[in-house]
């Protein structure tokens, strides 16, 4: 049962960011750390439906390699595309049962340690543009006032795309969606720049952008645009040997 | 649903079987015009041009369009400094104006104008980029008002896709029947291409558009797949030389 102190704080981040000038990635990626805590998933992850229909990877609580590859292998498989066509949340999915349905995807999910998953849709009118995904390492069963409360954290995020009401949100959805889309895209340009300027693995570079970023009250999103199209704009992220170093073993083996 | 292969290999397809242009350009550049024809024909749209822009606004200018009256429509946006084309370039995301007489007269009162002038109802613009790399934006005119139906985006979105495609591979990859796209799989929007991408800037010292390049020739040279190369690369099995051409 999510409690209703959690949410209150939740309620007002989420209301703190929307009323400023905010980054999407690192808004939806927010959602998905609360979703995580509140309904005592393991793992979140956001996954957005690009013009093709297409589902991509957005943002996600924590961001590891077995974790993306769970969310990559959705746009093949798995609940978030069941959720995303069908429109309809797919909850309390205990993942040991459901190899038949998800051949690809419901091993892979065993593997990376998970027993349940469920994904709730992303709707703006009779349109689904995502879906919320969530990973759980136990069994426990989210009521149906969780259900109803972690849905509404998937149309928050909605919102947070949408940013105006108007006549025009269709056009601005559009828009947002696309721009939220590539902005993802240079974020992992991003990271692999900064994975090789220090001999680090994608992740800790992912991590360290953010860090920088976080201190510094900069954007995600203009980071990691600075970063590739300008790599001297940073010096304190982008200068090998600045930071102290945080040797991990993928990716530093190949470095001299 | 087409899948990426599926979708790119479409709009190619669509290109190819355009009527070239008599005493059309050559190279990448005819080949962007016969794009241009193919996506007005297909979607159906008035006209469809597309303009290469840089951050400092000079430099830029129309490079292709379907006719005469949308690169005209083009050209405007640069002696006026306004438009759907340089919005969509700056703020990195489609600039989608279903209706111009009204919403499009407050976002650009010059532009706006004078595309109505020439029964242009509305617009749509889609900025060629991938990530940090951006060269342009490709604009779809119209002469009746509407919002773009979810085809008909995907759709410009993929010739988008396309244009952007040809302009990183420049000449080289622009002979008919021999589009770079054939290498193209339906994994390579996988975020090991693009954490590649800056990988490859690092390794060769160079800026996003020549890693991209530089990324994509590999893969053909090599005959594989540009998310096989991207994973070997990110994997840290493989490493582009400085030297290699």
């Amino acid at each position: 049962m999510i409690a209703a102190d959690q949410l209150a704080e939740v309620f007002v981040e989420v209301a703190d960011t929307l009323v400023d000038d905010f980054d999407v990635i690192e808004f939806l990626e927010t959602l998905t750390k609360r979703t995580a805590e509140v309904s005592s998933a393991a793992s979140a992850g956001l996954l957005l439906a690009d013009a093709h229909g297409q589902l991509q990877y957005m943002a996600a609580s924590a961001e590891s390699v077995k974790l993306l590859e769970l969310f990559q292998l959705q746009y093949q498989e798995g609940p978030c595309l069941d959720c995303f066509r069908t429109g309809t949340a797919v909850v309390n999915t205990d993942l040991h049962d459901a190899t038949m349905r998800w051949p690809l995807f419901a091993p892979r999910a065993v593997e990376a340690g998970f027993l349940s998953v469920h994904a709730f849709p992303l709707r703006h009118r009779q349109k689904v543009i995502g879906a919320l995904n969530m990973f759980s390492t136990h069994t426990g069963r989210l009521e149906p006032t969780d259900v109803r409360i972690v849905q509404a954290l998937a149309d928050i995020a909605t919102i947070g795309l949408l940013q105006e009401r108007s006549v025009r949100s269709a056009e601005v959805l559009t828009e947002q969606l696309q721009g939220a889309l590539n902005s993802r895209i240079t974020i992992e340009q991003a990271k692999g720049v900064l994975a090789r300027t220090h001999g680090i693995d994608v992740n800790a570079a992912f991590e360290r952008m953010r860090e920088y970023a976080r201190r510094d009250h900069h954007r995600l999103t203009d980071i990691a645009l600075a970063i590739v199209t300008d790599p001297t704009s940073h010096p304190d992220l982008t200068t090998a040997g600045t930071h102290q170093a945080h040797p991990t073993s993928a990716g530093s083996s190949d470095y001299p | 649903m087409k899948d990426s292969l599926g979708r790119l290999a479409h709009a190619n397809q669509l290109i190819d079987d355009e009527p070239p242009i008599l005493h059309g350009a050559p190279g990448t550049i005819g080949r962007l015009e016969r794009l241009c024809s193919a996506l007005t024909r297909s979607l159906p749209a008035t006209g469809v041009g597309l303009s290469l822009l840089t951050m400092d606004n000079y430099g830029g200018g129309t490079i292709a369009a379907s006719n005469a009256e949308s690169r005209v429509l083009e050209e405007l946006q640069f002696s006026l400094g306004e438009g759907p084309c340089i919005e969509a370039y700056t703020s990195r995301r489609p600039v989608l104006e279903p209706q111009l007489s009204t919403h499009g007269m407050r976002r650009w009162p010059g532009y706006a104008a004078a595309a109505q002038e020439q029964g242009v109802k509305a617009v749509f613009a889609f900025p060629l980029q991938i990530g940090a790399a951006r060269a342009g934006a490709l604009d779809v005119y119209r002469n009746e008002t509407g919002s773009l139906t979810d085809d008909a985006l995907a759709q410009a979105v993929t010739f988008a896709e396309v244009a952007m495609g040809l302009l990183v591979d420049g000449q080289d990859g622009a002979q008919d029947g021999q589009t770079s796209s054939d290498l193209d799989d339906a994994l390579a929007y996988r975020l090991e291409v693009y954490q590649a991408q800056g990988m490859v800037m690092v390794d060769l010292g160079v800026g996003i558009d020549e890693a991209m390049a530089r990324l994509r020739g590999h893969a053909y040279a090599q005959d594989r797949y540009i998310s096989d190369v991207a994973r070997d690369i990110v994997g840290g099995k493989l490493r582009l030389n400085r030297d290699a051409t």
